[in-house]
């Protein structure tokens, strides 16, 4: 954070700045979100931020009256979340927009990941950035899926009972993991209460972890489409252009968060979790929710259990060593023909892997899925290295 | 921009969400699809219908089945007042505790019971367990429409098919066998409307009534909705002249 600066005029004296020598809120705020220099260039996609940061807010104010109406039990959660719906004043609107903020959520991660990757948001000065909202994305993941076992449905029940048997094939310390996770043999009262725990705490460790990632972004500025710095189109204060322009992409955000939560939840929920969790009767098609079909997809393309569970772990983990699995001082796909073509196919792997994760890999999708799981790891470790050492040597030359 | 070329492709993988609904089992008829008031994203309720339908569920469902998690009071979103819920509550008889000789004890429902489950419901073999109702609609699959076919869909069985006892042949029912009887007849219930109680009109408002019970809030949801969606398409226009007007500055 640069702290005072000497353009901030508002600073003279007067009435106001009471609070500001005491904490410096407004100086705070008028450098970072007023005078903070953005690039010109910076298109919608660079709205995704203000997106996910407003919806954040949503989900912990609808979680919270949630929270204030759940009962983590086995024999009184699924009954809480009927009482919710049914029965607490705009319990029902609460839990939808909870449910499609979740979602959306994640799906707005996703795109802001894809930025990220795409312009090289990940390169120097901005390793931390990157690093810090990989952490997040991990945190949010945990959370969305300790949230999806509080209702204890049937595929609340199930979900975590794959988890577990997931975590049970790790060679060695599997048992124990397992135990550790589940607080017993099967998902029951002591899953419910810790992953509930987990949950709401996660929730507040992610502002923190939000507020991180965007001081660390205020550091070294934003980043731009063609990856050249500075813009070569120049720069234009936070406040009003990309006040405004934030404003507007969290408008069309919001759009689409009501129409999937008042007029087509059936898109973010899952029938058959109305039904209550029953140990006794495995349903027939057991799947996650769809942001996590990918990883699904990759559990099941390897044969064996615990190389399904290193690959879809391995493709979260490998999106942290990015900053050094590409070493060209060459940001942006748009200046990188190669990159751009396996970037587009990578985003074509991971929806395929989506689509075979949804079908169990029954058939032609057990090909498909391995060929997509073959190729997201083929980018990270074979292309980005490679790409970058081509460019490195050209520039050699060139210099 | 060459961005917008894998958009389309997140979005696939953003609506391509799974529904149970969609994975028909083989073994039993497909349900004709019928034409309901609560359907698609503008749903709404006749509560004249839903009404009619509580009167069959009353009378004739309730008997095997019932709602637990469902309050008496919950019918007042059926446009009911706190009256006729109590008048409602105390024709059922609601277990609480047990005498001093161990025996069950009940007493007449008070608006905040739910409704009961019928624990040994007569004509229901052994060991089978009727559905509780609160979400049926929801959780079957084929939803209302099978529900419906359900209804209306008993028959004698075709030649060479053998039906186990205990079971009744309905081509809509898993593996074309249902061990519930029956349920409706026509005249089995007194409309107090006057509307003429056909089989088919039985099974059309009680079916909308446990569409109701699945989701009582979806006027509202739908309501609601489209009020926000009409402030935020306006908002999202001005914000968007706002931001052509200030950026007209530096373009």
């Amino acid at each position: 954070m640069t702290g005072s600066s000497s353009n901030d005029r508002e600073s003279d004296g007067s009435k106001q700045d009471w609070l500001d020598n005491r904490l410096p809120v407004r100086r705070f705020l008028s450098a970072q979100f007023r005078h903070f220099p953005m690039p010109r260039s910076a298109n919608m996609l660079w709205t995704v931020g203000a997106m996910l940061s407003a919806v954040l807010v949503l989900m912990l104010l609808s979680g919270l009256v949630l929270a204030m109406n759940y009962t983590p039990t086995v024999a009184g959660a699924f009954a809480s979340i009927e009482a919710i719906e049914r029965r607490v004043p705009s319990g029902w609107l609460m839990r939808s927009m909870h449910m499609a903020g979740a979602s959306l959520f994640l799906g707005a991660l996703y795109l802001h990941l894809f930025r990220g990757l795409y312009y090289g948001s990940y390169k120097k000065p901005r390793e931390l950035v990157w690093l810090l909202g990989l952490l997040l994305l991990v945190m949010t993941m945990i959370t969305a899926f300790a949230g999806y076992v509080l209702p204890w449905g049937q595929m609340s029940y199930w979900g975590a009972d794959i988890a577990g048997k997931a975590l049970a094939s790790i060679p060695v310390i599997g048992s124990f993991a397992e135990r550790v996770f589940l607080y017993g043999d099967q998902p029951g009262d002591g899953t419910l209460h810790h992953l509930f725990v987990l949950h709401f705490t996660l929730a507040f460790a992610i502002v923190a972890v939000v507020g991180l990632h965007v001081a660390s972004v205020h550091v070294a500025g934003s980043g731009n489409p063609s990856g050249v710095e500075p813009d070569r189109k120049g720069r234009l204060p936070f406040s009003p252009y990309f006040a405004i322009k934030d404003a507007f992409g969290v408008a069309v955000f919001a759009i689409i968060l009501a129409a999937v939560m008042f007029l087509f939840p059936d898109l973010v929920t899952e029938a058959a979790n109305y039904r209550p969790a029953n140990p006794l009767r495995t349903p027939t098609n057991i799947e996650p929710e769809w942001y996590f079909l990918p990883f699904y997809g990759m559990l099941q393309a390897i044969p064996f259990k615990f190389g399904g569970l290193v690959a879809s772990v391995g493709a979260v983990a490998v999106l942290f060593f990015a900053p050094w699995l590409d070493t060209s001082p060459v940001r942006s796909a748009q200046q990188r023909p190669l990159i751009r073509l396996s970037m587009i196919l990578l985003v074509v792997s991971f929806v395929a892997l989506g689509l075979a994760g949804k079908h169990h890999m029954e058939g032609g999708w057990l090909i498909i899925g391995r060929c997509a799981t073959v190729f997201y790891f083929f980018h990270f470790l074979v292309v980005l290295p490679l790409v970058s050492r081509r460019e490195n040597a050209a520039l050699e030359d060139a210099s | 921009m060459k961005v917008k070329s894998v958009l389309p492709a997140l979005t696939v993988a953003l609506f391509s969400v799974s529904s149970m609904q969609a994975q028909t089992l083989p073994d039993h008829d497909h349900a004709p699809p019928q034409h309901w008031s609560f359907e698609g994203p503008l749903g709404n309720f006749d509560l004249a219908a839903v009404q009619r339908g509580y009167v069959v569920y009353e009378q004739v469902c309730s008997s095997c089945h019932g709602m637990k998690h469902v309050q008496f009071r919950d019918l007042e979103g059926m446009g009911l007042d706190a009256e006729a819920v109590k008048s409602i509550a105390s024709g059922y008889q609601i277990q609480d505790g047990r005498d001093l000789s161990g025996a069950l004890k009940y007493r007449h429902g008070l608006p905040d019971d739910e409704f009961p489950t019928p624990v040994r419901p007569a004509g229901v073999p052994k060991g089978m367990l009727p559905p509780d109702q609160s979400r049926l609609t929801v959780v079957y699959p084929g939803g209302p429409d099978r529900v419906y076919a359900l209804l209306t869909g008993y028959g004698p069985a075709p030649a060479g098919v053998a039906v186990s006892s205990g079971q009744f042949y309905n081509r809509f029912a898993q593996g074309r066998q249902i061990a519930m009887k029956p349920p409706l007849r026509d005249g089995e219930v007194h409309y107090a409307d006057g509307t003429p109680a056909t089989v088919e009109q039985e099974a059309r408002d009680v079916t909308t009534f446990l569409a109701w019970v699945a989701q009582p809030h979806l006027v509202a949801r739908h309501r609601t909705g489209v009020r926000v969606l009409v402030y935020l398409l306006c908002l999202a226009i001005l914000l968007f002249i706002l931001k052509r007007r200030i950026w007209s500055n530096v373009e």
